[in-house]
């Protein structure tokens, strides 16, 4: 299968597999830097996003094609995605300020953070040197694919139903602690929304403009209703209702 | 029927020459922007047709060049930066779209083994194990672009519509996976090459003692898989009627409403791309892929050489056309409508069918692809009839008069049924009366 054999062959590194590794290896370090660097929130997750990627690339690269994916589909596109979500809503100018409440906290961090760094590196190096991979060929012997389903639904059967339990168990919560209960006679959908708003007494339009006519533009002439009745809903309630008597409609003879 | 050493396996990938996989990638760019440069022009004279009128029909024949005179147009357009924007993350979110869009086409198989310069290599730009989860990673990702573009305009629509974008989409890639795992099922694996070679076979069907060959379609074999996916690649791809990121009766443009010029240019790159990529999935998982349809497959070579892009793009013009279709025919649904329908109808009906899927597949004695097909023919028969059951007999209706009586008191008024316009009252009006003008004449009769 080609994945299995352009990658990880077991025993030894191929050449494709170095240089897609030292391309990504100093990308996802990058990234891994920038996401704590960064002031913005939604930059600091882009960063992480970029990380995720990289180690979805190096999980193929290590002849583990499904899990690459799934890191992938799952960790950067639909996780990261809804902290994404999150972090927009919070606002996008809710930077870090760079104020340190604890004197000298930053430059601990940072000598803490090498100096665990160094000594996990070295502890895993000292502790690899010379071991050569076995038994890749024998995990990847039916698919990829297959291998990880058998594993799952055999010996790690019970391991993986709690694990979804625990994660459905989460879900129902979260649904109960924002479930908001409602009455049935509240519960309003399309058609009752509309019929309430065209039942009788109710009136479903804007309030009508009080009246702009080719006898006055007054806003204490009331509009008119389709019927033709005039509706006092138009007016300012404290302008008194003036209707135009006969001789005020009539021609003024100026227009002649 | 025998099937010459046609279909490509996972083993015939990864031994082409490094100009034969420069010459793939670079079949597959292009085709995805004249995809979008046709599918722009395609859908205009679609739409157009549909609303009985040409349209664009002026440059170039039959109107084939607008697109271009357009994309030209806009990439001279002035490139705007919205002050509020955030530059580096506003100039990535188009790229970001458009890479996801493309690389997905690099896994869809078009056609079968080919010679091409003495290499004898598949038509397919690469091939793995997991080669549909590559193509749902590309489709996640390319949420990021829209997502952030929406983010980075730094105004409020582009973020609600991105939003909005992001909430539909990963919605809908629930029920799109859930589609593909019957896909995956059927077939035994998720190499794009391995599930086209699956739906070679023509399945043999015996009603009333003669053999019928039935097409090994999962769009017939997996009847409710393919409506669903096809359901949920529309809102991936954020087509009417789900069009709901770049709503512009609600939204301006939504996403992309703050861009201009080339970035613009790229989001619809993306977009039509991403059209024509989930066509073509849909055409490779559920539609057979490159394998001719059945009458044409009554002739020997049909499966074979350079005929099966043919058939591979027929389809997906098909699709693209209901793509089009949609638009022209739906309105857009309400946010809550759609969301309703991606978690309370799409992906329960998918969870049951792929339950009832294992079940069948675990009786014994029994084969089950005819088993799936004879499932099939009763789900099309019941979905047929529901479609074109008679609705019951419609009540009399009363008459419009008799209506406006029935109306309870304080109803919204009405205006009376022999409506005539009261007259105005400047109907006196008179016209000014002249005497006629007469300038024919000499000087002497200018006192006019």
């Amino acid at each position: 299968m080609t994945t299995q054999t352009v990658l990880a062959a077991a025993g030894g590194v191929s050449g494709g597999e170095q240089v897609t590794f030292w391309i990504l290896a100093p990308l996802a370090l990058i990234g891994a830097i920038g996401m704590v660097a960064a002031r913005n929130a939604v930059h600091s997750a882009l960063w992480l996003v970029l990380t995720m990627l990289c180690l979805g690339v190096f999980y193929v690269l290590q002849a583990g094609p499904f899990i690459g994916m799934v890191q992938i589909i799952v960790y950067t596109g639909a996780i990261m995605m809804l902290f994404l979500f999150v972090l927009m809503l919070v606002g996008r100018d809710a930077s870090d300020s760079l104020i340190e409440t604890l004197r000298g906290q930053r430059a601990a961090a940072i000598l803490l953070g090498l100096g665990f760094a160094g000594l996990v590196g070295t502890g895993i190096y000292r502790a690899l040197k010379g071991v050569t991979a076995v038994g890749l060929d024998q995990a990847n012997a039916e698919g990829n694919v297959q291998g990880i389903a058998r594993l799952l639904f055999t010996k790690y059967v019970f391991a993986f139903e709690l694990t979804s339990a625990l994660l459905i168990t989460a879900a129902v919560g979260a649904m109960v602690l924002a479930h908001i209960e409602r009455r049935k006679q509240d519960k309003m959908d399309q058609i009752a929304t509309m019929n309430a708003r065209f039942a009788p007494g109710n009136y479903p339009g804007p309030k009508p403009g009080p009246g702009v006519f080719a006898t006055s533009s007054s806003v204490a002439t009331p509009a008119r209703l389709p019927d033709g009745r005039l509706t006092e809903r138009s007016t300012p309630d404290i302008l008194p209702v003036r209707e135009l008597t006969a001789q005020e409609v009539s021609p003024k003879g100026t227009d002649k | 029927m025998i099937y010459l050493a046609q279909d490509p396996t996972l083993a015939d990938f990864g031994k082409d020459p490094w100009w034969l996989v420069v010459g793939k990638v670079l079949f597959a760019f292009v085709l995805a922007v004249l995809a979008t440069l046709l599918g722009v022009w395609f859908e205009r004279r679609v739409v157009a047709r549909m609303a009985v009128r040409p349209g664009p029909n002026q440059v170039g024949p039959l109107g084939l060049l607008q697109t271009l005179a357009d994309g030209l147009k806009m990439a001279f357009k002035e490139d705007i930066l919205p002050r509020t924007a955030d530059k580096v993350v506003y100039f990535f979110a188009p790229t970001i779209s458009v890479i996801c869009a493309v690389t997905a086409l690099s896994v869809v198989p078009f056609g079968p083994m080919v010679s091409i310069f003495g290499h004898w290599t598949p038509l397919q730009v690469t091939d793995v194990s997991v080669a549909v989860l590559v193509l749902l990673a590309c489709s996640s990702m390319g949420i990021y672009g829209i997502v952030l573009g929406g983010w980075a305009s730094g105004s409020t629509y582009p973020l609600l519509g991105g939003l909005r974008s992001s909430a539909q989409m990963i919605s809908y890639e629930v029920a799109m996976g859930l589609s593909i795992v019957a896909v995956f099922m059927t077939a035994g694996t998720m190499s794009t090459s391995g599930i086209v070679a699956a739906q070679g076979d023509a399945t043999q069907l015996t009603v009333f003692g003669t053999d019928i060959p039935a097409p090994g379609w999962y769009a017939i074999l997996l009847l409710p898989s393919f409506i669903i996916f096809f359901i949920a690649t529309v809102g991936e791809t954020n087509r009417a009627p789900f069009d709901l990121p770049e709503a512009e009766s609600e939204l301006v443009a939504g996403f992309m409403t703050e861009y201009s010029s080339l970035k613009f240019a790229l989001f619809m790159l993306s977009e039509y791309v991403s059209m024509v990529t989930m066509s073509a999935v849909t055409t490779t998982l559920f539609l057979g892929g490159w394998r001719a349809p059945w009458p044409i497959t009554l002739w020997e070579g049909a499966n074979s050489g350079w005929w099966p892009l043919l058939w591979f793009f027929g389809k997906v013009i098909t699709l693209v056309f209901v793509f089009v279709w949609l638009r022209g025919t739906l309105p857009r649904l309400r946010y809550d409508q759609f969301m309703r329908l991606g978690w309370k109808v799409l992906l329960p009906i998918n969870l049951v069918w792929i339950l009832v899927l294992s079940g069948l597949r675990s009786i014994d004695h029994f084969d089950t692809r005819s088993r799936l097909l004879w499932t099939a023919i009763g789900a099309g028969v019941l979905l047929l009839a529901t479609l074109f059951w008679p609705s019951r007999k419609p009540q009399p209706q009363p008459s419009l008069q008799e209506r406006v009586n029935n109306r309870p008191h304080g109803s919204f008024p009405l205006p009376p049924m022999d409506l005539q316009v009261p007259p105005s009252p400047r109907t006196r009006r008179v016209v000014a009366e002249r005497e006629p003008a007469n300038i024919a004449a000499g000087p002497e009769s200018r006192e006019v």
